[in-house]
């Protein structure tokens, strides 16, 4: 709806609900007498007496000229508004009315605060918004009966991931894009398997379905832009049969702002933020994507992280692991997506050098897929604080635990070509090699999170990698 | 006008109407619901339906929109899909 415009001449925006409208009334009548002055009243059209007022009990005018006090006395000239002063102050009033013996024969303080319109009651603003911005919105509206329930309704439309989503209703999706400055119908990416245009209105839908607040917007939007390209390969990692999907990973000050949770428990539940900003990625690639299991997911077993996989960095010590794949310094909010399965754990509660703790470490990265497979899969190695510990306190930075985890990472050719050790699976025999690493450059990635106590690590194991998998992809957050 | 309304977070390539049911093999022991959508005489039309279906052991339940001119108000299509397992919708002039 476009806004109502003003007309020339003062304009007061009252409600009788206010002690200062109620004081500032006989000025009202008084700049009556002797301008233009129009009143709108937002509770009661009969406030202030005697005077005519316009009804704004729907708010209209307050919502579209952002009244956010009454009183609030405003100039309006042939080109629109020219200045705006709210609650009372007598010598504000009269500069603005251009009168300077305004109020001269009443007794009235020289100041006093206003009352908080009613057009941004936290009670009211949801509703407005979808009264007055509603015609924003694209999406199809979907009428339901009186009786009908409404959670039951999104699981027969087959829009749940199997938990029971927030119904999306416009007052919720509009709340939900305050959270970002980008326009509602701006296409942020296309969405696999069936190739649809994601515009931030549908991302919204999916946020507020998944349990999003309005600030974790902006990160949902920027992980959609980081998995739908060829480079990640969304279409693949929902095709395959692996038991894999998007894992999420945030670094930046923004985390701790939205609430995520690098310490205890990091990935695991109870973490409003991170599961609903991986659920909405989600339930986005499923309804919007149309990518659903036993359509074109065909994972064999899945695993629980596609529900939802997303957690944050502890800060420090040697830099975020978007920082460490590209030029997005630590200050600035990032998320890198990578294509991985659910985590287990590496228990090494004895090692108190670095050489030690990689020794765990590598053999255990070894085992990852297969012993006897290489090259093939990327990595994600998420240190806990105490292991993290031993390697500051040997003095190891990022480079060198990769470096020397690498070096570890040699498989030899004779132990891990087909056959060998009487197992079929393993690598073509005949390629005339000494050894290959486990790890292509770059394919084994560092990420810091966990709580303090627990010498303990976590491996979240990729999917086929390269141009022929997907490749993780590092974004700076965009709000 | 229904009470609730949802944004559709699919690509909006099918209807948003949903899907009719397979037709029952009989009637048998089902309830029927019977649509008069307002027309004149379409009353009478029905009440020799009812009587037909009563005879074959069917439950009658009688339904009515509002005014011919617009489609059946969504709650009562709500109603008749809960209370029936099959629906006659009858037209006469």
């Amino acid at each position: 709806m476009a806004a109502p415009p003003l007309p020339e001449g003062l304009v007061a925006v009252v409600k009788r609900d206010c002690e200062t409208c109620r004081t500032v009334a006989p000025v009202l009548a008084e700049l009556a007498e002797v301008t233009s002055l129009t009143i709108y009243s937002q509770d009661d059209p009969a406030f202030p007496e005697g005077l005519e007022v316009t009804d704004d009990r729907d708010l209209s005018v307050s919502w579209h000229h952002d009244i956010e006090t009454v009183p609030t006395l405003i100039r309006v000239g042939a080109n629109g508004e020219e200045a705006r002063t709210v609650g009372w102050s007598l010598q504000q009033w009269r500069a603005l009315a251009g009168i300077d013996q305004l109020a001269e024969n009443l007794s009235l303080p020289e100041q006093r605060p206003g009352c908080g319109s009613m057009s941004v009651d936290p009670d009211l603003v949801d509703t407005l918004r979808a009264r007055h911005s509603g015609s924003l919105l694209r999406s199809r509206h979907l009428d339901l009966a009186e009786a009908e329930d409404e959670f039951e309704y999104m699981h027969r439309m087959g829009w749940s991931d199997g938990l029971p989503l927030v119904p999306p209703t416009a007052e919720r999706v509009l709340a939900m894009l305050e959270g970002t400055s980008r326009p509602p119908d701006e296409v942020v990416a296309i969405v696999p398997p069936d190739l649809v245009q994601a515009t931030v209105e549908k991302i919204a839908i999916s946020a507020v379905m998944a349990g999003c607040l309005p600030e974790h917007l902006p990160w949902v939007i920027t992980a959609v832009e980081a998995v739908c390209n060829d480079e990640f390969n969304m279409h693949g990692l929902l095709a395959t049969t692996m038991p894999v999907g998007p894992v999420i990973v945030c670094s930046g000050p923004g985390t701790s702002r939205i609430g995520m949770n690098p310490g205890v428990n990091a990935l695991g539940q109870g973490n409003r933020a991170s599961l609903s900003i991986g659920r909405a990625l989600q339930l986005l690639v499923r309804n919007l994507g149309g990518g659903r299991p036993g359509g074109v997911d065909r994972a064999t077993h899945g695993n629980p992280g596609k529900l939802s996989f997303c957690f944050s960095e502890h800060p420090g010590p040697f830099g975020s692991l978007a920082s460490s794949r590209s030029d997005i310094d630590e200050s600035t909010d990032a998320i890198t997506v990578f294509a991985g399965e659910g985590p287990r754990c590496i228990v090494d509660q004895l090692s108190r050098t670095p050489e030690s703790l990689a020794g765990t470490l590598a053999e255990n990265l070894r085992s990852m897929h297969h012993h006897k497979l290489a090259l093939a899969f990327d990595a994600i190695l998420v240190l806990g604080p105490e292991h993290v510990r031993v390697f500051t306190e040997g003095g190891w930075d990022r480079t060198r635990i990769v470096a020397e985890l690498e070096a570890r990472l040699q498989l030899p050719y004779a132990e891990i070509v087909r056959g060998a050790g009487g197992i079929a699976e393993g690598i073509p025999d005949g390629l005339g090699l000494e050894s290959l690493p486990k790890f292509s450059p770059g394919g084994l990635m560092l990420a810091h999170a966990g709580g303090g106590a627990g010498l303990f690590s976590m491996l979240i194991a990729g999917w086929v990698n390269g141009d022929s998998g997907s490749r993780p992809v590092t974004r700076a957050v965009q709000y | 006008m229904a009470s609730k309304v949802l944004l559709d977070p699919t690509a909006e390539s099918t209807p948003a109407e949903r899907q009719r049911i397979t037709r029952p093999e009989s009637l048998d022991g089902l309830t029927v619901g019977l649509l008069d959508i307002s027309k004149p005489r379409g009353n009478v039309f029905l009440d020799r339906i009812a009587e037909h279906l009563e005879r074959r052991g069917a439950t009658v339940r009688r339904y009515r929109k509002p005014t011919f001119a617009k489609p059946a108000p969504v709650d009562l299509r709500h109603e008749i899909a809960d209370q029936c397992h099959v629906v006659i919708e009858a037209l006469a002039d």
